[in-house]
């Protein structure tokens, strides 16, 4: 049955609340989103939530000691866990460029790590 | 004494001091000087490692990191002069600012200058919260620092109290760094942080957000061991016997941000009691002739993207020097308005404000008026505190010469 929920858009700071009508597999857009992105958002939200994930890798001869990185794609939510231990186990060699691929296909969900600060040595 | 000029300086470089410098050297400032403490520039852009940055702007979510360094490549590009690891010390009347760095004393004569200082956090003592002094305890931006900068752990089992954004972001970071997350304390009925911010740092994890409840214990002899939560009733006293002791070892502050203005206070600018941050124009300019605001030492903004958007137009403004008139009209914040920015008119034209509401509120009436003239009326869908307003309004010459103060205010919540 398909059931009337209000989500709350998470893409930008404004923090739209959309109203959808979503079964397992169907979708449908109802009202609130104040742009496109927002519709694509609430599909997901009710039929396959992820998070863009973000943290920290431990970096070697840097300046810094650790480099803040990325998902290159959102996560689905029930892998975030596995992802963070991996992230927790990485270590890089400095010097690291913004945009630098850090993990391939991190704990097998075909998403990349990567960095999104440069560090010099 | 090293002595330097400036067609316009810029005090901080942060987000705002950036977007001001590059939009001043766009709009023809040859000699831009930007001035900061830190050996680093994009002030507190690279310890936000979460992303969301830009959307606005630029139509593409980044992390922190990434914002600042798409404005520190271009500011390089443009040959703007940076001074790192430099602090001001003053500046006077006549816009001849006083810094110091490890070559020594500067004098730097500016035609203009634009006051891009940031914010502070407010602190334990700024809410006076009783009990011991043990450590454990920190700011919320600070403890975001030591873990996304420093590597620096804080602590295993945190209490947040605020849930002002840095910290709704911090009970997530503390998660993914295996910390327990005991809950974050708000006083207020309803979360002051992005509603984005408590579904995926806290909704998504499972941390409760204890609304109508503050600290009212602080306990621990070397470090915190604990602290006593309490419910509180429509006029945040605390309502006897619901009292509760929480065993914690962290303690996080995230209570607000104040604008730093201790340089724009010494020299006599004038100061907006509610916003902390300089009284401006229309031109994003103080009571003091040449001298410009943007950023959060203006206003506490809720993005950087607005709050670059609006640091580009001081930046602009601050190359033609001082554009004060002699006559200038007030605009006051009305009922169900806690500010309203600019605070002063002084030109006809077409005027973007921003402006905050007192309470959460659905589908106000947001008027603008004149005496008894009304200038704009807009249908919001909601209105947030934590969201900021913002609108635009044209201002006619004759609303102007009537002398009438301007009034924002919210009808129907």
């Amino acid at each position: 049955m398909a059931v009337e929920q209000e989500i709350t858009c998470i893409v930008c700071p404004i923090g739209c609340k959309i109203l959808v009508r979503a079964t397992e597999n169907q979708f449908e857009l109802l009202d609130g989103n104040k742009c496109k992105k927002g519709i694509e958002y609430a599909r997901n939200e009710a039929l396959d939530p992820r998070r863009m994930l973000t943290s920290s890798i431990l970096v070697k001869n840097g300046e810094w000691p650790l480099v803040s990185v990325r998902s290159s794609k959102p996560v689905p939510k029930p892998k975030i866990l596995a992802v963070l231990k991996e992230i927790k186990k990485a270590e890089v060699n400095a010097p690291i460029k913004s945009g630098q691929l850090i993990i391939k296909n991190v704990a097998d969900t075909k998403i990349d790590i990567v960095a999104t600060k440069s560090i010099k040595k | 004494m090293i002595n330097l000029y400036a067609d316009v300086a810029v005090i901080g470089a942060g987000p705002a001091g950036l977007a001001a410098a590059i939009s001043a050297h766009e709009n023809g400032a040859k000699n831009v000087i930007v001035l900061d403490r830190n050996s680093w520039l994009g002030g507190i852009l690279p310890q936000c490692i979460h992303d969301g940055f830009g959307v606005e702007e630029t139509g593409t979510s980044m992390t922190g990191p990434e914002y600042a360094e798409m404005y520190i490549n271009a500011a390089k590009k443009q040959g703007i002069t940076f001074m790192n690891e430099t602090m001001v010390l003053q500046f006077d009347k006549n816009r001849k600012i006083i810094a110091i760095n490890k070559k020594g004393l500067h004098e730097i004569k500016a035609k203009s200058i634009v006051l891009a200082m940031g914010c502070r956090e407010k602190t334990r003592w700024n809410i006076m919260i009783p009990g011991d002094r043990p450590s454990g305890i920190y700011t919320a931006g600070v403890a975001q620092a030591f873990i996304n900068l420093y590597n620096i752990m804080v602590g295993k089992k945190v209490i947040i109290l605020g849930s002002g954004d840095v910290g709704l972001i911090m009970a997530r970071r503390l998660k993914f760094e295996g910390a327990k997350v005991l809950g974050v304390v708000e006083i207020l009925p309803y979360a002051s942080g992005l509603p984005r911010n408590v579904v995926q740092c806290l909704d998504d994890y499972g941390t409760p957000l204890y609304l109508n409840h503050t600290i009212t214990y602080i306990q621990g002899r070397e470090r915190l061991e604990s602290v006593t939560i309490a419910q509180v009733d429509e006029k945040m006293n605390v309502i006897p016997g619901t009292e509760r002791e929480i065993e914690c070892d962290t303690l996080l502050l995230s209570l607000g941000l104040i604008p730093e203005n201790e340089l724009s206070r010494n020299v006599g600018i004038e100061i907006d009691d509610v916003t902390g941050g300089p009284i401006i124009d229309q031109y994003f300019e103080t009571s003091l002739p040449g001298v410009f605001a943007c950023g959060n030492c203006l206003q506490v903004y809720d993005t950087v993207d607005v709050l670059a958007m609006d640091a580009k137009k001081a930046g602009k403004y601050a190359v033609k020097n001082s554009i004060k008139q002699n006559k200038d009209i007030n605009v006051k914040a009305g009922k169900g308005i806690r500010y309203v920015i600019p605070q002063k008119i002084s030109e006809p034209g077409k005027i973007r404000f921003t402006s905050r509401v007192e309470k959460p509120c659905e589908s106000p009436i947001l008027r603008l008026v004149s005496g008894d003239k009304e200038i704009l009326k807009k249908k919001l869908r909601w209105a947030n505190p934590a969201n900021m307003v913002e609108f635009d309004a044209v201002i006619s010459a004759e609303t102007i010469k009537s002398d009438t103060a301007l009034e924002v205010l919210l009808d129907g919540c």
